[in-house]
């Protein structure tokens, strides 16, 4: 798994308790973005073929980001690749790093570690509420999911808020 | 739960495939195009909202609001990814030191 966010949002499910099926739904469901990001980029890279398989695992916000930022399609494919490349290799070097670091800590709570998830979906989170429309929802979507967070099993709010958003988008005018 | 991280991994990569490999006449849907950008940012805002004020499925309030109040000044003046985590993480190790 290759977005940053997909494989929070798990990991954070799964943490608090949830089932497994409900952190890779909502990991699924923040991944969506990446097949919009195609849009732009599949005229932009212009790739065909067997190069399909390879270049989509590179699809991500930072990618598509720097790629629609340059003027040139030659620099548009070089950002693209030297960012996708470089964040893959020190993305996964740093998860390889927390998993066979996790032993290390003895107490994570002392660290204030259990406050570094919420301050990283913020962070992931801030750039996209640049408008009131976001924000709005945004604010509605954390109370939503709080207040039916004691009558589900973990994981669930999540999956119920998705499920609004989403009949909100299809059924406004 | 190794299943559960494949499945995720797998839909995460065909979604990207999709989005490369679809016809794009398909993914200009306008009512596609208003939707999927509001999926993120409504399960973004519940993870902070969840992992901040719970404890499996208690409400509680703890130095956490404090770590994420410290956040959200950091990400208001823009402060890189990596330096909002820190100082969140600092905050609730700072406030749990102190006993609060």
């Amino acid at each position: 798994m290759f977005t940053g966010a997909s494989q929070f949002a798990l990991v954070g499910v799964v943490g608090a308790g949830g089932s497994v099926w409900a952190g890779a739904l909502a990991a699924a469901l923040l991944g969506s973005r990446n097949a919009l990001y195609g849009i732009r980029l599949s005229s932009l890279l212009n790739v065909r073929g067997w190069r399909r398989f390879a270049t989509s695992q590179f699809v991500i916000d930072e990618t598509t980001a720097m790629a629609i930022a340059r003027d040139e399609t030659s620099l548009s494919r070089y950002a693209f690749w030297a960012t996708g490349i470089a964040l893959f290799l020190f993305w996964n070097t740093g998860t390889l790093i927390g998993a066979l670091a996790t032993h290390a800590l003895s107490n994570p709570k002392v660290l204030g570690l259990d406050a570094a998830p919420p301050a990283a979906f913020l962070a992931l989170l801030a750039p996209r509420l640049r408008a009131r429309e976001p924000l709005a929802i945004a604010f509605a979507a954390a109370v939503v999911a709080i207040a039916v967070l004691p009558f589900v099993p973990a994981g669930v709010p999540l999956l119920i808020v998705a499920v609004l958003v989403t009949l909100f988008g299809v059924l406004r005018k | 739960m190794w299943a559960g991280v494949l499945v995720a991994s797998l839909s995460c990569y065909a979604l990207k495939l999709a989005g490369l490999s679809l016809p794009q006449r398909w993914l200009q849907d306008p009512r596609l195009q208003r939707t999927v950008p509001l999926i993120p940012v409504a399960l973004l805002a519940s993870l902070v909202a969840t992992q901040t004020f719970s404890t499996g499925r208690h409400l509680v309030l703890d130095v956490r609001a404090a770590a994420l109040v410290v956040a959200v000044v950091a990400v208001v003046l823009r402060a890189p990814f990596l330096v909002v985590v820190a100082v969140a993480a600092a905050t609730a190790a700072l406030l749990r030191a102190l006993q609060l």
